[in-house]
C-alpha cells in the first residue's frame, strides 16, 4: 500500500471534518447531548417526591419512621394526618404522589413483635413513578423494621420490588449507556464516513481519484482511520461521562470493553462503506442511514425494547442488526463483569458482519467501470 | 402605468459578504431583443431570478411587465415566461403532456391549450413528436420544447438563461431564428449568453463583469465604442480593465 | 501516443460512440470539437479508464486500455468537465493531495507547472470552493499536471470560463508542448479549433472529420459567400428559397450562404435578391471557417441517415 498516498489521504480527511462546523457538532457535541438527555431527563430516580403521612397510631414508633422517611431525601412530608377522611382532597389540593398509612397501635405492635400493616397509596397517573416511589418507601419501612430487629411484616397490598441484582440502585441511565454508545458510534461511523465517501461521488473526485494509480484500497482505509480515531475518543469519552457523572461502575476489564467497542466501530464503519456503495447523493445516504441503521438500532437492538419481549416474527430481524450483539456484549461485561471470553459469541458475530460488509462493498466499487 | 417591458433601478443582490448583482439599472423596450452578457458566475442568473420575482432584490427596485418585482411577485410570474439552463421539463412525460401541463399551470382553458399546442407544434415543427417521451429526443428538440413551454401563455416577456449552451452550431442558429421570429410577434426577449458572437443577434446588449454592468448599447456600437471588430474583443478588452 | 480502432460504447440501447477512430501523435496537442451530447465526455471516460468500451480497442503508450489500466494511470493527467477538486480545500492543499496521490511532491519551481502556478499562487490559501471559474480551471489543470503525466486529458476545460480566461488557457495548453506533453482536449467552441494541430470533429458518437484545422477547411466542398445588409436578418428566407442554395445561417450579422453550383457569381445572388425585392446587398466569396465546415458535415451526415 502507497503510504504517502495514504497519509496525504488521511490528512485531507482531518481538513475536511474539521473544516466543517455541523460535522464538528454531530462528532462531539452530539454524544455528549445524548448521554445528558437519557441521563438526566429519563432517569427514573426522584427525590423530594411530595407524600402524605396519615398517622392512626401516633406514637414513638410511628414518629421514628416518619422521622426515616422524611430524613431519606425521596420523600418530602407535606400533609400529616390523623384520619383519611379528608385523604381524597389533600391528594388533589397538594398534588401528592404518595400517601403512607400507619396503622393504630403499630407503635403496640412493634413493641409486642406482633405483625402489623402499613398501606401505601400511591398516584397511579404516572405508573412509573408510582412504582419507583412505592418501591423506595418499603425499601424504607423494611429497612426501619430491620433496625428495630422486629418482625414487621410488609405491607400485602402491594409486592416489595426486589432489588435488582445486576443494578442495585436501579439507575436505568447504565442500562442506556450501552445503547447510548451503539447509536453515537453508528451516527460518527456509519452515517458520518458514508456521508464523506458519497460527497466524494458527487464533487467528482471520486471519479477524479479512479483515474489514478491509487487503489480504492487506500481511499477506504483512508477514510476507515479517521472516522475510527474519532469513534474511540467517542467512545472512550461516553465511558468517562458515565462514570464519572451519573457514577456507573465498571466491573469487566476496560480493554475488553474498549475492544468491544473498537470492533463495533469497525462494524458499524464498514456499514457505512456499504451504505456509500449503494447510493450516490448525500441525502441518498442520510435516507438509508435513517431507515437502515437508526430505526432499527433504536427499537429492534433491545435499546429500548428488550428483544424477548418483541414478536417472534421480529426477533430474527433484530439477529441481523448489529447494535444488538454489542449492546448485548456491553451489558454483560459493564454490569455482569464477564470477561472477553465470555462474549466470544457477539465477538464472532460483529466481526463477520464487518468482514462480509466489506467484502460486498470492495466488490461493487471495482465494478463500477462498465 | 410605463410602457417599458422591463425597468430596474439599481437593483443589487447580496448573500452575506458576496455582491452577486451590484446597480444592476437598465430599460428594455416591448417587442426587443435583450442580450444579457457575462461570463459564468458574473451574477447574470442572479439578476434574472430578480426580475423574473423568484428572488428578492437586497437593494434597488425593477418593473417588469409593468408590476413591481418585489411585491407583486404573483403578477409579474403571470405575464412572464422563464427558461432556465436545465430547462425545466418532465423526462418522462411525452411532448404533449408536458405541454398540457404547463398550460394547466398557467391556466389556459382546454379549448385555448389545443390552439396554443398546435400554434406551436406547427411553428416549431414538433409535429411529428408530439407523442415522444421527452427523454428520447435529443437536446435540440428538448430547447424547442422548453422554449414553447416558455411562451405557452403568450407572456409580455420572455427570459431565457444560456438557452444555447452546449448544442450544435445548427441547433443554436435555429433557435435564433425562433427568438427573432417571437420578438417579431410583439414579445420582448430578454436572453443571457456567455456566447459573445450571439451578441450580434439582439437589438441591444449589456455586458456584465463581476456583478456589474460595464457597458450597455447596440452590438454596433458597443464595438465602435471599443473599436473592436468582434464582441469578444470587446469583451476581453473589458475584463482587462478590472484590477 | 494514442491509437484508437474502431471503438463503440453503448448505454443500453443508446449509441454513445460508434466506431472511432482516431491517432494522436506524441506532442501533439489534438482537439476533440463537438457539442454536448456528441459522445465526448464518453470518450474521455474511456481514455482515463473510468470505463470499459463496448467493443474496439484502444492503447496508450502501447498499454492497452483494458489490460493495462494501471500503466497507463500513471502516465495521464485527467480534467474531467464537472469541477472535480475539494471546494473545501485551499488551492495548495488540493494540489499537494493529488501529487501525493500519485506519490510524489508538488514542486512550485517545476518548470512544467511554474507558469500555472504563478496564475494561482497569489490565491493559494483560499478555499476551492470560492474561485471564479477561470481561477478553478487553472487549479484543475495544476493538479492534473503535478505528477508530470505525459499525456493530459483535458474534457471542456473552457466551457463557460470568461474569454480572457479562456485564452490564457489555450496559452497555457500551447506552452505545454515545450515539455514533451501530449494534449486531448474537447470543445463546445469552434473558435478554439484554430488554437488546435489537429483536431476531430464530433457529434452523435460519430467522428465526422480529422485533419489539421486548415486541412478541414481545404476539405470544403462547397463554395461559400458571404451576405450583408442592413436587414440581414429578412434575407434568410428568400436566400434558402433560391435554388442554387445548400444552406443559409446567420454568422452575428453576416449570413453565410453554401451553393453546390460552382458558376453561382455574386452577381447571380444580388440579382436573384434584387428580384425578391432586397436592395444594397453586399455579396462575396469566403474562406470556409471550422463552424461552416461542421455545419456541411452535420448536413452530409442527415442526408446519409434519411
Amino acid at each position: 500500500m502507497p503510504m504517502r498516498a495514504l497519509a496525504a489521504f488521511i490528512k485531507k480527511e482531518f481538513l475536511h471534518i474539521f473544516r466543517d462546523k455541523r460535522s464538528l457538532l454531530v462528532i462531539f457535541c452530539m454524544p455528549i447531548a445524548l448521554v445528558m438527555i437519557f441521563g438526566v431527563v429519563i432517569s427514573t430516580e426522584i427525590h423530594h417526591a411530595k407524600i402524605a403521612i396519615v398517622d392512626l397510631s401516633d406514637k414513638v414508633r410511628s414518629q421514628q419512621l416518619i422521622e426515616k422517611i422524611n430524613s431519606s431525601g425521596y420523600f418530602q412530608t407535606v400533609a400529616y394526618l390523623h384520619s383519611t377522611l379528608n385523604l381524597e382532597e389533600v391528594f388533589r389540593a397538594q398534588n401528592i404522589r404518595l400517601a403512607i398509612l400507619i396503622p393504630p397501635h403499630f407503635s403496640k405492635n412493634v413493641e409486642n413483635n406482633a405483625s402489623s400493616t402499613l398501606q401505601l397509596i400511591a398516584d397511579g397517573s404516572d405508573l412509573n413513578a408510582a412504582t419507583t416511589l412505592i418501591g423506595n418507601a418499603s425499601n424504607i419501612i423494611q429497612e426501619f423494621a430491620q433496625e428495630t430487629s422486629v418482625a414487621l411484616r410488609a405491607p400485602p397490598p402491594f409486592r416489595v420490588l426486589p432489588r435488582m441484582h445486576y443494578n442495585p440502585e436501579q439507575k436505568d441511565v447504565f442500562m442506556f449507556i450501552p445503547g447510548i454508545l451503539a447509536l453515537v458510534l453508528m451516527i460518527v461511523s456509519a452515517m458520518m464516513t458514508s456521508i464523506t465517501l458519497v460527497r466524494e461521488k458527487e464533487f467528482g473526485t471520486w471519479r477524479l481519484l479512479s483515474s489514478t494509480p491509487l487503489p480504492s484500497m487506500v481511499i477506504i482505509v483512508g477514510k476507515l482511520i479517521p472516522y475510527f480515531l474519532l469513534s474511540a475518543i467517542n467512545s472512550c469519552l461516553i465511558l468517562a461521562l458515565a462514570t464519572s457523572v451519573f457514577g456507573m461502575p465498571i466491573h469487566g476489564s476496560l480493554w475488553g470493553l474498549l475492544g468491544v467497542c473498537f470492533l463495533f466501530i469497525l462494524t458499524s464503519l464498514s456499514l457505512g462503506i456499504f451504505i456509500s456503495s449503494i447510493t450516490n447523493t448525500q441525502q441518498a445516504a442520510i435516507l438509508a442511514s435513517m431507515v437502515g441503521l437508526f430505526l432499527p438500532t433504536t427499537f429492534l437492538s433491545g435499546f429500548i425494547f428488550p428483544v424477548e419481549n418483541m414478536p417472534a416474527w421480529l426477533q430474527p430481524i433484530a439477529h441481523i442488526v448489529p447494535a444488538k450483539w454489542f449492546i448485548e456484549a456491553m451489558k454483560l461485561m459493564m454490569l455482569k463483569g464477564a470477561t472477553l471470553h465470555s462474549v466470544l459469541k457477539q465477538i464472532y458475530v460483529l466481526t463477520g458482519m464487518a468482514v462480509l460488509l466489506l467484502a460486498i462493498s470492495m466488490r461493487r466499487s471495482r465494478k463500477q467501470a462498465t | 402605468m410605463s410602457a417599458l417591458s422591463i425597468q430596474a433601478h439599481q437593483l443589487s443582490k447580496t448573500f452575506g459578504h458576496f455582491v452577486a448583482v451590484k446597480d444592476l439599472s437598465l430599460e428594455v423596450q416591448p417587442g426587443e431583443i435583450f442580450g444579457f452578457l457575462g461570463a459564468n458566475g458574473a451574477g447574470k442568473t442572479t439578476a434574472m431570478r430578480m426580475l423574473c420575482g423568484l428572488l428578492k432584490p437586497s437593494f434597488g427596485h425593477a418593473m417588469v411587465a409593468g408590476f413591481n418585482i418585489a411585491t407583486q411577485t404573483e403578477q409579474v410570474k403571470k405575464n412572464i415566461g422563464y427558461m432556465s439552463q436545465k430547462f425545466s421539463i418532465y423526462d418522462d412525460l411525452t411532448l404533449k403532456e408536458n405541454i398540457q401541463l404547463f398550460s394547466t399551470i398557467y391556466g389556459l382553458k382546454s379549448a385555448q391549450t389545443q390552439e396554443r399546442m398546435k400554434q406551436l407544434a406547427s411553428q416549431f415543427g414538433l409535429e411529428n413528436k408530439l407523442k415522444s417521451l421527452v427523454s428520447t429526443l435529443p437536446l435540440g428538440w428538448k430547447q424547442k420544447l422548453a422554449f414553447s413551454l416558455a411562451i405557452i401563455h403568450q407572456p409580455r416577456i420572455v427570459f431565457l438563461d444560456e438557452p444555447t449552451s452546449g448544442v450544435d452550431p445548427i441547433t443554436r442558429r435555429q433557435f435564433w431564428e425562433m427568438i427573432s421570429d417571437t420578438a417579431k410577434a410583439g414579445t420582448t426577449v430578454f436572453v443571457s449568453t456567455h456566447y459573445m458572437d450571439e451578441a450580434e443577434y439582439c437589438d441591444r446588449v449589456s455586458i456584465m463583469v463581476d456583478g456589474q454592468i460595464q457597458v450597455l448599447d447596440t452590438p454596433q456600437k458597443i464595438r465602435e465604442q471599443f473599436s473592436a471588430p468582434t464582441m469578444d474583443d470587446v469583451f476581453s478588452l473589458l475584463a482587462r480593465k478590472k484590477p | 501516443m494514442v491509437y484508437i480502432e474502431n471503438l463503440s460504447k453503448n448505454f443500453g440501447a443508446l449509441q454513445a460512440l460508434s466506431n472511432i477512430h482516431l491517432h494522436i501523435k506524441p506532442k501533439q496537442l489534438f482537439g476533440l470539437i463537438g457539442p454536448d451530447g456528441a459522445g465526448k465526455s464518453t470518450l474521455f471516460e474511456i481514455l482515463a479508464t473510468l470505463r470499459l468500451p463496448s467493443s474496439g480497442k484502444a492503447t496508450i503508450h502501447g498499454f492497452d486500455l483494458q489490460s493495462k489500466a494501471k500503466q497507463i494511470r500513471k502516465t495521464i493527467g485527467f480534467m474531467p468537465g464537472q469541477f472535480s477538486l475539494y471546494p473545501d480545500l485551499s488551492i495548495l492543499e488540493n494540489i499537494q493531495f493529488f501529487a501525493h496521490v500519485y506519490g510524489v511532491h508538488f514542486d512550485e519551481s517545476s518548470p512544467l507547472t511554474r507558469d500555472i502556478w504563478q496564475h494561482i499562487a497569489p490565491f493559494k490559501h483560499r478555499p476551492a470552493g470560492k474561485l471564479s471559474g477561470g481561477m478553478k480551471q487553472k487549479l484543475a489543470l495544476c493538479c492534473a499536471l503535478a505528477h508530470r503525466p505525459t499525456l493530459l486529458l483535458l474534457d471542456e476545460p473552457t466551457t463557460g470560463v470568461d474569454p480572457v480566461s479562456r485564452k490564457e488557457f489555450w496559452e497555457m495548453l500551447q506552452s505545454l508542448k515545450l515539455h514533451n506533453i501530449t494534449t486531448l482536449v474537447s470543445t463546445p467552441y469552434m473558435d478554439e479549433a484554430q488554437l488546435c494541430e489537429c483536431i476531430a470533429l464530433i457529434q452523435n458518437g460519430k467522428i465526422l472529420a480529422v485533419n489539421s484545422p486548415s486541412g478541414i477547411q481545404a476539405q470544403f466542398k462547397f463554395h461559400l459567400f458571404g451576405v450583408q445588409s442592413a436587414h440581414a436578418n429578412t434575407l434568410l428566407k428568400p436566400l434558402r428559397q433560391f435554388e442554387k442554395t445548400q444552406h443559409c445561417f446567420a454568422f452575428g450579422k453576416t449570413l453565410h450562404l453554401t451553393v453546390k453550383d460552382a458558376s453561382v457569381s455574386e452577381n447571380d445572388i444580388v440579382e436573384y435578391l434584387k428580384t425578391q425585392g432586397h436592395e444594397h446587398v453586399e455579396v462575396w466569396r469566403m474562406q470556409a471557417g471550422i463552424e461552416d465546415c461542421f455545419i456541411e458535415l452535420m448536413h452530409s451526415e442527415n442526408h446519409e441517415r434519411s
